[in-house]
C-alpha cells in the first residue's frame, strides 16, 4: 500500500505503533498475572516439602518446642467437614438446579436463579456468623456440624447453577423420546436427563467441594479447631485451614514451618479430590 | 451461537405441540379420584416437581433468612447505637462502645486500592485471552488463571506473611519513603504489615475473577462487529477498542463482582493488614477491615453487646455485598443478553 500525503503516512505509523504498544502491554499483563501463581506454588512446595513425612499423616500435633508431630486429626477433620457440607449441600444444590432447568422458566425461577447468584457472592465469613447464630448458640458449644452447615451454604449456589447449566445442555429430543415411550417426566429427568448430564454436574460438585476444603473464615467460630483426635460431629474438630491460619500467625518457627507443610497437604488434597472425580466420571461414561 | 438457540426454540415449540396434542386427545374413562386432583399429571411427576420446588424455595429463603438471623442476633447493638454505628470511630470493647467507621474505611480503601491494581491488569489479560492469544497459549493461560482463583485464601495469607510482607518491609517501603519523603501516603514506620500489603494481596485474589468474567463478556460480542471494523481497515488494537465499547456495561459488572469479592475477603487480608482499627492516610500503617474484625474478635467477644456489635458488622458486610452483587449481576446479564 502506498500512502501519498505526508499526514496520511504519519497517521498510519502512529496507528501501527499504538497497535504494537497496546498489544505488548496486554501480553505483559498476562505474564504479570501468572507470576504470583508461580511464586505461591514455588514457596508452598519448597518450604512445605521439608516437613512432609509419614509423621505428618499419622501423628497428632505436638506442643510448642517439641519437634515432630503431624496433623492427622486436621486431615481427617477437613474430610469430615466437607463430607457434612457435601451431604447437605449436594442434594439441595442438585434438586434446586433441576427445578431451575426443568420447571423454572417462569418468574419464580428467575428470582431463584438471581438469589443463587447473589448467595454465591456473600462473603464466607458472613456465612460463618449465620452458622454460629443458627447452630452454635442453640447447642451452646462449637461443633463440626456447625462448620459443615456453613460449608454446605457456601457450596449450594455453585452446585445449583452448574447443575442447571449442565441439564440445559441435554438435547430436548432426549426428553421427547422418553415422553414418546410414555415414561413419566420425573423418571425421564432422573434416569435420562440427570444421567446424561452427570459428568458436568460432577464437575460442579467437585468445584463446590474443593472450594469448601479451602475455606477458613466460616470455620473459625463454628468448628473452631481441636488439638486432639476427634471424629465426633457434635464436638469441635480440627481442620487444615484453621491450623494454617493459627500456625502462620504464631511466633514459633516450628509452627510456621508446619503451616507451609499443611498448605502443601491441602493443595495435594484438593488436587486428589479433582483426580478422583475425574476418574469416576471418565470410567463410567466415556463420550 | 445464534443458529443453536434458534434450533432449541424450534425443538421446544414442537415439544409443546406434542404435549398439546396429548392434552386434547386425553382418554376420558380413566378419571379416577386421583386424576381429578392431579389433572393431567402423573402422581410421581407432581411429587417430583413439588420436591424440587421445595429446594429451590430453600435457596431463595436462605438469603432472606441469613439477613433476618443476623438482624435478630444484633438487636442489642442496633438498638443502642442506631445509625451512629456506621459513623462513629470508637471501637472500644472494654467500655462497650462500638463504632464501625474505621473498619468500614479500611474495607473500602483496601478494596479500592486492590481494584486500582487489578482492573487494568485484569482487563488487559481478558483482552489478551479473547482477542490476541492463539489457542495454544490461550488454553493453558486460562487454566492457570482459574487455578489462581482456586487457591485457598489462607494460603495467600501464608504467602503474604512470609514472602510479601518481608519484601515490602525491607525493600519496597523504605524505597517509597526515600523517593517520596513528604507524601502523606508513605508516613510512619515500615512494618510491612499494613494497608499496602492488604491491598496487594487482595489485588492478586480479585485479578482472576475480573479477567475470567471480562474474557467471557468480550467473547460474547459477535464476531461480525470485529469483521466490520477490519473491513474498514482498522488495526487490531482499534478493533479491540470497538469490542470494549460494545462490552462496556458487562465489564463494569465484572469489575463490581471483583469488588464484591475484595470487600468480603477475610483470611488473606486478616493475616497481612495489621489489624488495628484506625483511620490513617498512610498506606504503610496497619488497618482493619469489617471481615477481619469479625474473624479476629469473634471468639474473644466476652459480652453480649460485643458479640452483637460483631454480628451487626457482619450484617453490614452482608448488605453491602448483596447490593454490589445485585448491581453487578444485572450489568453482566444485560450485557450478555444484548447479543442473544
Amino acid at each position: 500500500m502506498e500512502i501519498k500525503s505526508y499526514k496520511g503516512k504519519f497517521t498510519f505509523i502512529r496507528r501501527r505503533t499504538t497497535n504494537v504498544v497496546m498489544l505488548s502491554v496486554s501480553f505483559l499483563a498476562a505474564i504479570i498475572t501468572i507470576a504470583p501463581l508461580i511464586l505461591i506454588f514455588y514457596y508452598t512446595i519448597s518450604k512445605g516439602i521439608a516437613n512432609l513425612n509419614i509423621n505428618f499423616f499419622t501423628k497428632l500435633p505436638t506442643p510448642v518446642g517439641e519437634s515432630g508431630g503431624g496433623m492427622v486429626n486436621a486431615i481427617i477433620g477437613t474430610l469430615i467437614l466437607i463430607a457434612i457440607g457435601g451431604g447437605i449441600g449436594i442434594p439441595v444444590g442438585i434438586l434446586s438446579g433441576v427445578y431451575l432447568s426443568e420447571f423454572g422458566k417462569n418468574k419464580f425461577g428467575a428470582i431463584v436463579r438471581f438469589f443463587a447468584d447473589v448467595l454465591s457472592g456473600i462473603p464466607s465469613i458472613v456465612v460463618g456468623v449465620v452458622a454460629y447464630t443458627l447452630v452454635v448458640i442453640p447447642m451452646r458449644h462449637f461443633s463440626a456440624l456447625a462448620g459443615g452447615i456453613a460449608l454446605a451454604i457456601l457450596m449450594i449456589p455453585t452446585i445449583t447453577r452448574t447443575t442447571e447449566e449442565m441439564i440445559k445442555l441435554v438435547p430436548q429430543s432426549y426428553r421427547e423420546a422418553g415422553l414418546a415411550l410414555g415414561i413419566p417426566k420425573w423418571k425421564i429427568t432422573v434416569l435420562i436427563v440427570l444421567k446424561t448430564a452427570w459428568k458436568g454436574i460432577a464437575t460442579g460438585i467437585l468445584l463446590g467441594l474443593s472450594r469448601a476444603a479451602g475455606e477458613t473464615a466460616p470455620l473459625l467460630f463454628t468448628s473452631l479447631g481441636n488439638r486432639f483426635w476427634s471424629t465426633n460431629i457434635f464436638q469441635p474438630i480440627a481442620s487444615l485451614t484453621v491450623y494454617i491460619y493459627q500456625y502462620a500467625s504464631s511466633p514459633f518457627k516450628d509452627w510456621n514451618d508446619q503451616a507451609w507443610t499443611a498448605a502443601l497437604v491441602l493443595i495435594i488434597l484438593i488436587s486428589l479430590l479433582s483426580l478422583v472425580f475425574r476418574i469416576i466420571t471418565r470410567s463410567k461414561y466415556r463420550t | 451461537m445464534l443458529n443453536n438457540s434458534a434450533g432449541n426454540l424450534n425443538e421446544s415449540e414442537s415439544f409443546g405441540k406434542i404435549q398439546n396434542f396429548f392434552k386434547k386427545n386425553k382418554r376420558k374413562d380413566t378419571s379416577t379420584f386421583l386424576n381429578k386432583i392431579l389433572g393431567n399429571k402423573n402422581l410421581g411427576d407432581m411429587i417430583f416437581e413439588r420436591l424440587t420446588l421445595l429446594f429451590a424455595v430453600l435457596v431463595f429463603l436462605l438469603v432472606v433468612f441469613m439477613g433476618w438471623e443476623m438482624y435478630s442476633h444484633s438487636i442489642l447493638s442496633i438498638k443502642k447505637f442506631g445509625f451512629g454505628f456506621l459513623f462513629s470511630s470508637t471501637w472500644d470493647p472494654y467500655r462497650e462502645i462500638f463504632g464501625a467507621l474505621p473498619v468500614i474505611y479500611g474495607t473500602l480503601v483496601s478494596s479500592f486500592l486492590a481494584l486500582l491494581i487489578a482492573v487494568p491488569l485484569g482487563l488487559s489479560v481478558a483482552i489478551f485471552l479473547s482477542e490476541l492469544a492463539p489457542a495454544w497459549i490461550e488454553k493453558p493461560l486460562s487454566f492457570l488463571t482459574e487455578l489462581l482463583a482456586g487457591i485457598p485464601s489462607v494460603i495467600y495469607g501464608l504467602w503474604g506473611i512470609f514472602v510479601l510482607v518481608p519484601w515490602l518491609r525491607d525493600t519496597i517501603e523504605p524505597y517509597l519513603q526515600n523517593e517520596f519523603p513528604n507524601s502523606p501516603f508513605f508516613q510512619g514506620a515500615p512494618y510491612g504489615f499494613g494497608m499496602l500489603a492488604g491491598a496487594i494481596i487482595l489485588s492478586i485474589m480479585v485479578l482472576p475473577i475480573i479477567s475470567s468474567i471480562s474474557r467471557d463478556i468480550l467473547r460474547s460480542v459477535p464476531y461480525t462487529q470485529r469483521e466490520a471494523a477490519y473491513a474498514l481497515g482498522a488495526t487490531k488494537w482499534e478493533v479491540t477498542k470497538i469490542v470494549l465499547g460494545n462490552a462496556k456495561s458487562g465489564l463494569v459488572g465484572a469489575i463490581m463482582l471483583g469488588l464484591g469479592r475484595a470487600i468480603g475477603e477475610t483470611m488473606a487480608v486478616t493475616m497481612v493488614i495489621g489489624n488495628r482499627a484506625q483511620i490513617s492516610a498512610s498506606l504503610l500503617d496497619p488497618s482493619y477491615t469489617m471481615a477481619s474484625a469479625v474473624a479476629n474478635e469473634f471468639t474473644e467477644a466476652s459480652s453480649d453487646m460485643y458479640l452483637n456489635a460483631l454480628i451487626e458488622l457482619a450484617l453490614v458486610l452482608f448488605i453491602i455485598s448483596i447490593i454490589i452483587n445485585i448491581l453487578a449481576h444485572l450489568l453482566v446479564w444485560s450485557s450478555e443478553r444484548k447479543w442473544k
